[in-house]
Protein backbone atom coordinates (compact mmCIF):
# COMPACT_ATOMS: atom_id res chain seq x y z
CA UNK A 1 0.00 0.00 0.00
CA UNK A 2 1.09 3.30 -0.99
CA UNK A 3 1.46 5.99 1.68
CA UNK A 4 -0.03 9.61 1.02
CA UNK A 5 3.47 11.99 0.78
CA UNK A 6 4.30 13.64 4.24
CA UNK A 7 3.39 17.14 4.07
CA UNK A 8 6.85 18.61 5.13
CA UNK A 9 6.97 22.17 5.03
CA UNK A 10 10.38 23.69 3.61
CA UNK A 11 11.80 26.87 5.18
CA UNK A 12 14.80 28.93 5.32
CA UNK A 13 16.05 31.27 7.93
CA UNK A 14 18.56 33.90 7.54
CA UNK A 15 20.66 35.19 10.57
CA UNK A 16 20.47 38.21 12.25
CA UNK A 17 23.35 38.19 13.71
CA UNK A 18 27.26 36.73 12.28
CA UNK A 19 27.93 33.58 13.27
CA UNK A 20 31.34 33.54 15.00
CA UNK A 21 33.39 30.38 14.01
CA UNK A 22 35.71 28.27 15.30
CA UNK A 23 38.44 29.31 12.59
CA UNK A 24 38.10 33.11 14.21
CA UNK A 25 35.83 34.50 11.16
CA UNK A 26 32.17 35.86 11.15
CA UNK A 27 30.54 34.89 8.71
CA UNK A 28 27.66 37.19 8.29
CA UNK A 29 24.23 36.90 6.10
CA UNK A 30 24.10 32.91 7.20
CA UNK A 31 21.12 31.43 5.81
CA UNK A 32 19.83 27.91 6.90
CA UNK A 33 17.49 25.80 4.75
CA UNK A 34 15.56 23.26 6.65
CA UNK A 35 12.21 21.55 6.76
CA UNK A 36 9.71 20.53 9.73
CA UNK A 37 7.25 17.90 10.29
CA UNK A 38 4.67 17.28 12.50
CA UNK A 39 3.46 19.85 14.98
CA UNK A 40 5.25 21.54 17.91
CA UNK A 41 3.56 20.94 21.35
CA UNK A 42 2.01 23.45 23.66
CA UNK A 43 5.40 23.68 25.95
CA UNK A 44 7.69 23.48 22.86
CA UNK A 45 9.08 20.31 24.34
CA UNK A 46 8.83 17.25 21.25
CA UNK A 47 10.77 18.73 18.73
CA UNK A 48 13.57 15.96 17.47
CA UNK A 49 16.39 17.81 15.20
CA UNK A 50 18.12 15.51 13.05
CA UNK A 51 21.20 16.35 11.57
CA UNK A 52 22.05 14.67 8.01
CA UNK A 53 25.23 12.92 6.88
CA UNK A 54 28.39 14.17 5.00
CA UNK A 55 26.05 14.39 1.41
CA UNK A 56 22.36 14.58 2.92
CA UNK A 57 20.14 17.39 2.80
CA UNK A 58 17.12 18.66 4.82
CA UNK A 59 14.99 16.54 2.60
CA UNK A 60 15.12 13.73 5.29
CA UNK A 61 11.24 12.59 4.52
CA UNK A 62 9.96 14.32 1.85
CA UNK A 63 10.55 14.02 -1.39
CA UNK A 64 13.88 14.89 -3.06
CA UNK A 65 13.44 18.08 -5.67
CA UNK A 66 17.05 17.35 -7.17
CA UNK A 67 16.33 13.77 -7.56
CA UNK A 68 12.92 13.25 -7.28
CA UNK A 69 13.64 10.17 -4.75
CA UNK A 70 11.85 9.68 -1.39
CA UNK A 71 13.88 11.52 1.64
CA UNK A 72 17.00 9.70 2.98
CA UNK A 73 15.47 8.64 6.25
CA UNK A 74 11.79 8.14 4.88
CA UNK A 75 11.87 4.80 6.49
CA UNK A 76 12.51 5.77 9.97
CA UNK A 77 10.73 9.33 9.85
CA UNK A 78 7.06 9.86 9.34
CA UNK A 79 3.19 9.49 10.93
CA UNK A 80 3.73 5.75 12.98
CA UNK A 81 7.66 5.35 12.13
CA UNK A 82 9.81 5.51 14.55
CA UNK A 83 10.78 8.74 14.96
CA UNK A 84 7.07 9.54 14.77
CA UNK A 85 5.77 12.95 12.98
CA UNK A 86 2.04 12.28 14.83
CA UNK A 87 4.10 12.42 18.07
CA UNK A 88 7.39 14.65 17.66
CA UNK A 89 8.38 18.14 15.77
CA UNK A 90 10.87 17.15 13.18
CA UNK A 91 13.86 19.59 12.18
CA UNK A 92 16.23 18.73 10.02
CA UNK A 93 18.68 21.52 8.43
CA UNK A 94 20.90 21.34 5.83
CA UNK A 95 24.33 21.84 6.86
CA UNK A 96 26.72 25.04 6.98
CA UNK A 97 28.64 24.56 3.84
CA UNK A 98 25.93 22.68 2.18
CA UNK A 99 24.30 22.63 -1.26
CA UNK A 100 21.16 22.45 -0.67
CA UNK A 101 20.23 25.79 0.20
CA UNK A 102 21.92 26.46 3.43
CA UNK A 103 24.77 29.01 2.95
CA UNK A 104 28.23 27.66 1.15
CA UNK A 105 30.82 27.38 -0.56
CA UNK A 106 28.54 28.41 -3.40
CA UNK A 107 26.57 30.94 -1.93
CA UNK A 108 27.02 34.63 -2.83
CA UNK A 109 29.34 36.62 -0.83
CA UNK A 110 28.80 40.00 0.56
CA UNK A 111 30.38 41.41 -3.30
CA UNK A 112 27.98 39.21 -5.46
CA UNK A 113 30.15 36.51 -6.55
CA UNK A 114 30.01 33.21 -4.90
CA UNK A 115 32.07 32.47 -1.51
CA UNK A 116 34.20 29.31 -3.58
CA UNK A 117 37.63 28.92 -1.87
CA UNK A 118 36.70 32.51 0.02
CA UNK A 119 34.25 30.40 2.11
CA UNK A 120 35.77 29.90 5.46
CA UNK A 121 36.96 26.36 6.70
CA UNK A 122 34.17 25.44 8.92
CA UNK A 123 34.02 22.78 11.76
CA UNK A 124 31.27 19.95 12.85
CA UNK A 125 30.56 22.47 15.68
CA UNK A 126 30.53 25.39 13.34
CA UNK A 127 27.46 23.31 11.73
CA UNK A 128 25.76 22.69 14.89
CA UNK A 129 26.00 26.42 16.01
CA UNK A 130 24.33 27.64 13.11
CA UNK A 131 21.70 24.92 14.04
CA UNK A 132 21.16 26.32 17.39
CA UNK A 133 20.85 29.67 16.22
CA UNK A 134 18.00 28.13 13.98
CA UNK A 135 16.49 26.49 17.57
CA UNK A 136 16.78 29.93 19.36
CA UNK A 137 14.65 31.38 16.04
CA UNK A 138 12.08 29.02 16.41
CA UNK A 139 12.02 29.44 20.49
CA UNK A 140 13.22 25.59 20.82
CA UNK A 141 14.65 25.60 24.07
CA UNK A 142 15.42 21.93 24.74
CA UNK A 143 15.13 19.09 22.62
CA UNK A 144 13.73 16.57 22.83
CA UNK A 145 16.19 14.62 21.33
CA UNK A 146 18.90 15.33 18.79
CA UNK A 147 19.89 12.44 16.13
CA UNK A 148 21.93 11.43 13.58
CA UNK A 149 23.73 8.75 11.58
CA UNK A 150 27.88 9.16 10.33
CA UNK A 151 28.62 12.56 10.24
CA UNK A 152 24.77 13.79 11.69
CA UNK A 153 25.55 11.21 14.46
CA UNK A 154 29.03 13.44 14.90
CA UNK A 155 26.74 16.69 15.09
CA UNK A 156 24.32 15.19 17.83
CA UNK A 157 27.45 14.45 19.92
CA UNK A 158 28.70 17.76 19.15
CA UNK A 159 25.70 19.73 20.34
CA UNK A 160 25.74 17.87 23.93
CA UNK A 161 29.52 18.94 24.59
CA UNK A 162 29.02 22.39 23.50
CA UNK A 163 25.08 23.01 24.23
CA UNK A 164 24.74 20.43 26.99
CA UNK A 165 21.54 22.06 28.00
CA UNK A 166 19.59 22.29 24.84
CA UNK A 167 18.95 18.37 24.52
CA UNK A 168 17.36 15.91 26.69
CA UNK A 169 18.51 12.67 24.52
CA UNK A 170 21.44 12.02 22.06
CA UNK A 171 21.13 9.11 19.29
CA UNK A 172 24.39 8.51 17.48
CA UNK A 173 24.31 6.03 14.91
CA UNK A 174 27.23 4.90 13.18
CA UNK A 175 29.10 7.16 14.25
CA UNK A 176 32.54 8.61 16.18
CA UNK A 177 33.71 11.34 18.69
CA UNK A 178 37.38 10.95 17.16
CA UNK A 179 37.63 11.66 13.37
CA UNK A 180 40.40 8.19 12.86
CA UNK A 181 43.30 8.42 10.18
CA UNK A 182 41.99 5.78 7.86
CA UNK A 183 38.95 7.98 7.34
CA UNK A 184 40.89 11.53 7.14
CA UNK A 185 43.22 9.41 4.67
CA UNK A 186 39.74 8.31 2.57
CA UNK A 187 38.71 12.50 2.80
CA UNK A 188 41.88 13.32 0.84
CA UNK A 189 41.50 11.18 -1.62
CA UNK A 190 38.23 12.64 -2.21
CA UNK A 191 39.69 16.13 -1.89
CA UNK A 192 42.12 15.61 -4.18
CA UNK A 193 40.27 13.72 -6.68
CA UNK A 194 38.24 17.01 -7.25
CA UNK A 195 41.19 19.65 -6.43
CA UNK A 196 43.62 17.50 -9.74
CA UNK A 197 40.57 18.00 -11.75
CA UNK A 198 41.88 21.13 -14.14
CA UNK A 199 37.99 22.00 -14.32
CA UNK A 200 38.26 22.73 -10.34
CA UNK A 201 39.92 26.04 -11.25
CA UNK A 202 41.51 26.78 -7.85
CA UNK A 203 37.83 26.11 -6.86
CA UNK A 204 36.69 29.37 -8.82
CA UNK A 205 34.46 27.09 -11.24
CA UNK A 206 30.97 28.84 -10.28
CA UNK A 207 29.44 30.82 -13.54
CA UNK A 208 32.60 28.77 -15.85
CA UNK A 209 30.56 26.61 -17.77
CA UNK A 210 32.60 23.94 -16.52
CA UNK A 211 33.27 22.04 -12.87
CA UNK A 212 35.17 19.44 -11.80
CA UNK A 213 32.65 16.63 -12.54
CA UNK A 214 35.03 13.99 -13.36
CA UNK A 215 37.35 14.99 -9.66
CA UNK A 216 33.77 15.20 -7.59
CA UNK A 217 32.98 11.66 -9.40
CA UNK A 218 35.80 9.82 -8.49
CA UNK A 219 35.58 11.38 -4.82
CA UNK A 220 32.12 9.39 -4.42
CA UNK A 221 32.91 6.78 -6.13
CA UNK A 222 36.09 6.15 -3.64
CA UNK A 223 33.80 6.76 -0.79
CA UNK A 224 30.31 4.74 -2.00
CA UNK A 225 32.85 2.24 -1.29
CA UNK A 226 33.76 2.67 2.30
CA UNK A 227 30.33 2.90 2.83
CA UNK A 228 29.34 -0.63 1.67
CA UNK A 229 30.95 -3.99 2.78
CA UNK A 230 32.67 -6.36 1.19
CA UNK A 231 29.82 -9.05 1.63
CA UNK A 232 27.27 -6.50 0.01
CA UNK A 233 29.08 -5.82 -2.70
CA UNK A 234 29.98 -9.33 -3.58
CA UNK A 235 26.58 -10.53 -3.02
CA UNK A 236 25.38 -7.55 -5.06
CA UNK A 237 28.05 -7.84 -8.25
CA UNK A 238 30.09 -10.46 -7.60
CA UNK A 239 32.42 -11.04 -10.75
CA UNK A 240 29.49 -10.55 -12.72
CA UNK A 241 30.25 -8.77 -16.08
CA UNK A 242 27.89 -5.63 -17.31
CA UNK A 243 25.83 -6.28 -20.65
CA UNK A 244 28.20 -8.60 -21.98
CA UNK A 245 29.28 -12.12 -21.90
CA UNK A 246 33.12 -11.57 -22.03
CA UNK A 247 35.58 -9.33 -21.03
CA UNK A 248 36.18 -6.29 -23.22
CA UNK A 249 39.87 -6.05 -22.98
CA UNK A 250 39.48 -2.23 -23.08
CA UNK A 251 38.96 0.06 -19.82
CA UNK A 252 34.70 0.00 -20.40
CA UNK A 253 32.92 -1.09 -17.14
CA UNK A 254 33.26 -4.54 -17.97
CA UNK A 255 32.05 -5.81 -14.28
CA UNK A 256 28.71 -4.74 -12.86
CA UNK A 257 30.21 -2.94 -9.83
CA UNK A 258 32.00 -0.55 -12.12
CA UNK A 259 29.32 0.34 -13.79
CA UNK A 260 27.68 0.53 -10.50
CA UNK A 261 30.21 3.19 -8.89
CA UNK A 262 30.13 5.11 -12.36
CA UNK A 263 26.55 5.56 -11.84
CA UNK A 264 26.63 6.72 -7.76
CA UNK A 265 29.39 9.36 -9.22
CA UNK A 266 27.40 10.50 -12.28
CA UNK A 267 24.04 10.79 -10.60
CA UNK A 268 26.28 12.62 -7.51
CA UNK A 269 27.77 15.59 -9.48
CA UNK A 270 24.21 16.45 -10.76
CA UNK A 271 23.16 17.01 -6.83
CA UNK A 272 26.20 18.17 -5.19
CA UNK A 273 28.62 21.06 -5.24
CA UNK A 274 32.50 20.13 -5.11
CA UNK A 275 33.75 22.51 -3.31
CA UNK A 276 30.91 21.73 -0.54
CA UNK A 277 32.28 18.15 -0.53
CA UNK A 278 36.02 19.69 0.02
CA UNK A 279 34.59 21.59 2.75
CA UNK A 280 32.02 19.44 4.64
CA UNK A 281 34.82 16.78 4.72
CA UNK A 282 37.87 19.17 5.69
CA UNK A 283 35.34 19.73 8.72
CA UNK A 284 35.19 15.54 9.56
CA UNK A 285 38.50 15.36 9.26
CA UNK A 286 39.38 18.62 12.14
CA UNK A 287 36.36 16.48 14.29
CA UNK A 288 37.90 15.75 17.41
CA UNK A 289 35.52 16.27 20.48
CA UNK A 290 37.93 14.71 22.73
CA UNK A 291 40.55 17.30 21.67
CA UNK A 292 38.25 20.05 21.49
CA UNK A 293 38.01 19.46 25.68
CA UNK A 294 41.44 18.91 27.08
CA UNK A 295 41.90 15.85 25.31
CA UNK A 296 39.46 14.03 27.19
CA UNK A 297 36.39 12.58 26.13
CA UNK A 298 34.69 12.62 29.32
CA UNK A 299 35.25 16.14 29.83
CA UNK A 300 33.17 17.05 26.63
CA UNK A 301 30.51 15.24 28.08
CA UNK A 302 30.95 16.40 31.79
CA UNK A 303 28.08 19.35 31.74
CA UNK A 304 25.24 17.09 29.68
CA UNK A 305 22.23 15.56 31.62
CA UNK A 306 21.61 13.55 28.14
CA UNK A 307 20.93 10.02 27.92
CA UNK A 308 22.77 8.83 25.01
CA UNK A 309 22.18 5.88 22.34
CA UNK A 310 25.12 4.79 20.82
CA UNK A 311 24.53 2.35 17.74
CA UNK A 312 27.34 0.62 15.44
CA UNK A 313 26.66 -1.93 12.68
CA UNK A 314 29.21 -5.41 12.89
CA UNK A 315 29.76 -4.82 9.21
CA UNK A 316 30.66 -1.13 9.43
CA UNK A 317 34.35 -1.08 8.76
CA UNK A 318 34.76 3.18 8.39
CA UNK A 319 32.87 3.66 11.86
CA UNK A 320 33.62 0.16 13.50
CA UNK A 321 31.97 -0.95 16.66
CA UNK A 322 35.54 -0.35 18.38
CA UNK A 323 34.96 4.08 17.86
CA UNK A 324 31.44 3.72 18.97
CA UNK A 325 32.98 1.80 22.12
CA UNK A 326 35.50 4.23 22.93
CA UNK A 327 32.24 6.73 22.85
CA UNK A 328 30.70 4.93 25.36
CA UNK A 329 33.70 4.52 26.82
CA UNK A 330 34.02 8.59 27.67
CA UNK A 331 30.30 8.92 27.76
CA UNK A 332 30.29 6.31 30.66
CA UNK A 333 33.04 7.74 32.28
CA UNK A 334 31.71 11.10 32.82
CA UNK A 335 28.64 9.40 34.14
CA UNK A 336 26.31 10.00 31.69
CA UNK A 337 23.35 7.20 30.85
CA UNK A 338 24.15 5.56 28.09
CA UNK A 339 23.09 2.96 25.66
CA UNK A 340 25.20 0.98 23.20
CA UNK A 341 24.05 -1.47 20.97
CA UNK A 342 26.35 -3.27 17.86
CA UNK A 343 23.36 -4.51 15.50
CA UNK A 344 23.78 -6.97 12.94
CA UNK A 345 23.40 -5.76 9.33
CA UNK A 346 25.09 -6.37 6.07
CA UNK A 347 25.35 -3.56 4.72
CA UNK A 348 28.20 -1.72 5.76
CA UNK A 349 27.99 1.83 7.03
CA UNK A 350 25.23 2.12 4.92
CA UNK A 351 23.27 0.27 7.17
CA UNK A 352 21.82 3.38 9.50
CA UNK A 353 20.07 4.65 6.03
CA UNK A 354 18.30 0.93 5.44
CA UNK A 355 16.17 -1.92 6.33
CA UNK A 356 17.30 -3.45 9.63
CA UNK A 357 14.32 -3.65 11.78
CA UNK A 358 16.41 -3.84 15.07
CA UNK A 359 17.41 -0.03 14.54
CA UNK A 360 13.82 0.59 13.79
CA UNK A 361 13.24 -1.16 17.87
CA UNK A 362 15.80 0.67 19.48
CA UNK A 363 15.48 4.00 17.98
CA UNK A 364 11.72 4.01 18.81
CA UNK A 365 12.34 2.59 22.19
CA UNK A 366 14.89 5.00 23.02
CA UNK A 367 13.28 8.44 21.42
CA UNK A 368 9.63 7.37 23.57
CA UNK A 369 11.31 6.78 26.99
CA UNK B 1 1.94 -8.49 37.85
CA UNK B 2 6.35 -8.98 37.34
CA UNK B 3 7.48 -12.20 38.94
CA UNK B 4 11.25 -11.73 39.18
CA UNK B 5 13.25 -14.83 39.29
CA UNK B 6 14.11 -16.33 43.09
CA UNK B 7 17.31 -14.73 43.00
CA UNK B 8 16.41 -11.52 41.57
CA UNK B 9 13.64 -10.98 43.92
CA UNK B 10 16.17 -11.03 46.59
CA UNK B 11 18.45 -8.92 45.36
CA UNK B 12 15.58 -6.32 44.01
CA UNK B 13 14.44 -6.35 47.99
CA UNK B 14 17.61 -5.70 49.25
CA UNK B 15 18.99 -2.94 47.27
CA UNK B 16 18.37 0.60 49.05
CA UNK B 17 15.82 2.93 47.05
CA UNK B 18 17.46 5.38 44.88
CA UNK B 19 20.47 4.06 45.07
CA UNK B 20 22.74 3.88 41.56
CA UNK B 21 23.06 0.18 40.41
CA UNK B 22 24.70 -1.41 37.11
CA UNK B 23 23.66 -4.90 36.61
CA UNK B 24 26.40 -7.02 34.40
CA UNK B 25 24.61 -9.53 32.62
CA UNK B 26 21.56 -7.90 32.67
CA UNK B 27 19.12 -10.26 30.29
CA UNK B 28 16.18 -8.53 29.25
CA UNK B 29 16.64 -5.80 31.93
CA UNK B 30 13.65 -7.22 33.82
CA UNK B 31 15.50 -6.45 37.24
CA UNK B 32 16.53 -3.23 36.18
CA UNK B 33 13.13 -1.75 35.33
CA UNK B 34 11.97 -3.36 38.96
CA UNK B 35 15.05 -0.98 40.19
CA UNK B 36 13.93 1.86 38.31
CA UNK B 37 10.24 1.60 38.38
CA UNK B 38 9.61 0.35 41.89
CA UNK B 39 13.02 1.38 44.17
CA UNK B 40 14.00 4.99 42.12
CA UNK B 41 17.25 3.46 41.14
CA UNK B 42 19.38 4.88 38.79
CA UNK B 43 19.99 1.94 36.85
CA UNK B 44 21.96 0.71 34.01
CA UNK B 45 23.39 -2.30 32.44
CA UNK B 46 25.79 -4.63 30.82
CA UNK B 47 24.54 -7.03 28.30
CA UNK B 48 26.38 -9.45 26.07
CA UNK B 49 23.31 -10.24 23.43
CA UNK B 50 22.20 -7.41 21.32
CA UNK B 51 19.03 -8.54 20.90
CA UNK B 52 18.86 -8.13 24.57
CA UNK B 53 20.43 -4.52 24.64
CA UNK B 54 17.94 -3.29 22.21
CA UNK B 55 15.19 -5.13 24.02
CA UNK B 56 16.44 -3.04 27.44
CA UNK B 57 16.93 0.02 25.59
CA UNK B 58 12.97 -0.24 24.04
CA UNK B 59 12.37 -0.45 27.71
CA UNK B 60 14.31 3.09 28.03
CA UNK B 61 17.02 1.47 30.37
CA UNK B 62 20.78 2.49 29.64
CA UNK B 63 22.26 -0.41 28.81
CA UNK B 64 25.64 -1.22 27.33
CA UNK B 65 26.05 -4.28 25.01
CA UNK B 66 29.73 -5.67 26.69
CA UNK B 67 31.17 -8.90 28.12
CA UNK B 68 31.59 -9.16 31.34
CA UNK B 69 35.60 -10.39 30.71
CA UNK B 70 36.40 -7.43 29.23
CA UNK B 71 34.43 -4.49 29.31
CA UNK B 72 34.03 -3.73 32.97
CA UNK B 73 37.04 -1.67 33.02
CA UNK B 74 34.65 1.27 30.92
CA UNK B 75 33.85 2.22 34.55
CA UNK B 76 35.20 4.49 36.88
CA UNK B 77 36.07 3.29 40.91
CA UNK B 78 32.96 3.63 43.30
CA UNK B 79 30.83 4.75 39.75
CA UNK B 80 27.65 2.47 41.81
CA UNK B 81 26.07 1.61 44.96
CA UNK B 82 25.70 -2.12 43.74
CA UNK B 83 27.36 -3.86 41.22
CA UNK B 84 24.84 -7.00 40.45
CA UNK B 85 25.96 -10.02 38.63
CA UNK B 86 22.89 -12.92 38.84
CA UNK B 87 23.63 -16.33 37.22
CA UNK B 88 26.51 -14.71 35.05
CA UNK B 89 29.76 -15.36 36.83
CA UNK B 90 29.51 -19.35 35.87
CA UNK B 91 30.05 -18.20 32.42
CA UNK B 92 32.87 -15.62 32.77
CA UNK B 93 36.13 -16.51 31.69
CA UNK B 94 37.78 -15.01 34.93
CA UNK B 95 35.41 -14.68 37.71
CA UNK B 96 38.02 -14.02 40.36
CA UNK B 97 38.85 -11.14 38.41
CA UNK B 98 35.13 -9.97 37.30
CA UNK B 99 34.30 -9.83 41.06
CA UNK B 100 37.44 -7.65 41.72
CA UNK B 101 35.90 -5.59 38.78
CA UNK B 102 32.57 -5.19 40.23
CA UNK B 103 33.88 -3.91 43.83
CA UNK B 104 35.80 -1.27 42.33
CA UNK B 105 33.01 -0.45 40.44
CA UNK B 106 30.48 -0.53 43.39
CA UNK B 107 30.95 -0.08 46.96
CA UNK B 108 29.05 -3.22 47.12
CA UNK B 109 28.43 -6.09 45.11
CA UNK B 110 25.36 -9.05 44.62
CA UNK B 111 26.78 -12.23 43.54
CA UNK B 112 23.73 -14.87 42.57
CA UNK B 113 24.86 -18.22 40.78
CA UNK B 114 23.93 -21.98 40.45
CA UNK B 115 25.64 -24.29 43.36
CA UNK B 116 27.10 -26.85 41.35
CA UNK B 117 27.60 -28.92 44.66
CA UNK B 118 23.32 -29.11 45.11
CA UNK B 119 22.61 -32.89 46.12
CA UNK B 120 20.98 -33.43 42.88
CA UNK B 121 23.77 -32.14 41.14
CA UNK B 122 26.01 -34.74 42.95
CA UNK B 123 23.32 -37.35 42.45
CA UNK B 124 23.47 -36.67 38.79
CA UNK B 125 27.26 -37.08 38.65
CA UNK B 126 27.93 -39.15 40.86
CA UNK B 127 25.22 -42.20 39.95
CA UNK B 128 24.96 -41.20 36.37
CA UNK B 129 28.66 -40.35 35.89
CA UNK B 130 27.38 -37.79 33.40
CA UNK B 131 27.48 -34.09 33.58
CA UNK B 132 24.49 -32.73 35.29
CA UNK B 133 21.70 -32.02 33.71
CA UNK B 134 18.89 -30.37 35.68
CA UNK B 135 16.32 -27.92 36.31
CA UNK B 136 18.82 -25.13 37.01
CA UNK B 137 21.51 -26.14 34.56
CA UNK B 138 19.69 -26.99 32.09
CA UNK B 139 21.88 -27.21 28.76
CA UNK B 140 24.11 -29.77 28.00
CA UNK B 141 28.02 -29.50 29.01
CA UNK B 142 29.12 -29.04 25.02
CA UNK B 143 26.48 -26.20 24.32
CA UNK B 144 26.04 -24.78 28.15
CA UNK B 145 27.41 -20.85 28.65
CA UNK B 146 28.58 -22.18 31.75
CA UNK B 147 32.44 -22.77 31.70
CA UNK B 148 33.09 -21.85 35.39
CA UNK B 149 30.93 -24.19 37.53
CA UNK B 150 31.34 -23.31 41.34
CA UNK B 151 29.72 -24.33 44.61
CA UNK B 152 28.89 -22.01 47.85
CA UNK B 153 32.27 -23.90 49.67
CA UNK B 154 34.12 -23.09 46.53
CA UNK B 155 32.93 -19.06 45.96
CA UNK B 156 33.09 -19.01 50.05
CA UNK B 157 36.69 -19.62 50.04
CA UNK B 158 37.51 -17.41 47.11
CA UNK B 159 36.11 -14.31 48.99
CA UNK B 160 38.11 -15.51 52.23
CA UNK B 161 41.11 -15.83 50.52
CA UNK B 162 40.62 -12.02 48.56
CA UNK B 163 39.40 -10.56 51.76
CA UNK B 164 36.29 -9.90 50.38
CA UNK B 165 33.64 -9.42 53.07
CA UNK B 166 30.27 -11.17 52.71
CA UNK B 167 27.60 -8.61 54.48
CA UNK B 168 24.97 -11.31 53.42
CA UNK B 169 24.05 -14.50 52.16
CA UNK B 170 20.97 -15.91 51.12
CA UNK B 171 20.61 -19.43 49.69
CA UNK B 172 17.49 -21.18 47.52
CA UNK B 173 15.57 -24.09 46.33
CA UNK B 174 13.41 -23.18 43.82
CA UNK B 175 12.04 -19.88 45.38
CA UNK B 176 12.31 -21.25 49.30
CA UNK B 177 14.63 -20.21 51.47
CA UNK B 178 17.29 -22.91 52.69
CA UNK B 179 19.58 -22.38 55.62
CA UNK B 180 23.28 -21.04 54.99
CA UNK B 181 24.78 -24.52 57.27
CA UNK B 182 23.79 -27.06 54.74
CA UNK B 183 23.76 -24.98 51.31
CA UNK B 184 26.62 -26.31 49.92
CA UNK B 185 24.25 -29.95 49.50
CA UNK B 186 20.74 -28.04 50.23
CA UNK B 187 21.15 -24.81 48.18
CA UNK B 188 20.16 -24.51 44.27
CA UNK B 189 21.28 -21.08 44.17
CA UNK B 190 23.06 -18.93 46.14
CA UNK B 191 23.17 -15.10 46.50
CA UNK B 192 25.94 -13.05 48.05
CA UNK B 193 26.04 -9.49 48.98
CA UNK B 194 29.67 -8.52 49.23
CA UNK B 195 31.45 -5.90 49.89
CA UNK B 196 35.55 -4.26 50.10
Amino acid sequence: MATAPLLAEARELELAEPLALDCGQRLQGVRIAFETYGRLDADNANTILIFHATTGDQHVASINPRTGKPGWWDRMVGPGKPIDTDRFFVLCANVLGGCMGSTGPSSLAADGAPYAMRFPVITIRDMVRAQVALLDSLGIERLHAAAGGSMGGMQALSLAANWPDRVERVLAIAATATMGAQNIAFQEVGRQAIMADPNWQGGHYYGTGKAPDAGLAVARMAAHITYLSEASLTEKFGRRLQDRTQKSFGFDADFQVESYLRHQGLSFISRFDANSYLYITRAMSYFDLAEEHGGRLAEAFAATTARFCVVSFDSDWLYPTEVSRRLVHGLNAAGAPVSFVELSAPFGHDSFLLEVPALDRVVRGFLDQ
Amino acid sequence: MRTLRPDLEVIFSHVAPGSRVLDVGCGDGVLLAALRDERGCDARGMEIEPGNVAECVAKGLSVIQGDADKDLTFYPDDSVDYAILSQTLQTTHRPDKVLEELLRIGRRAFVSFPNFAHWRVRLSLLWGGRMPVTRLLPVAWYETPNIHHVTVDDFRALVGKRGIRVERAWFLTGDKRTSAAAANFRAEHAVFLLSR
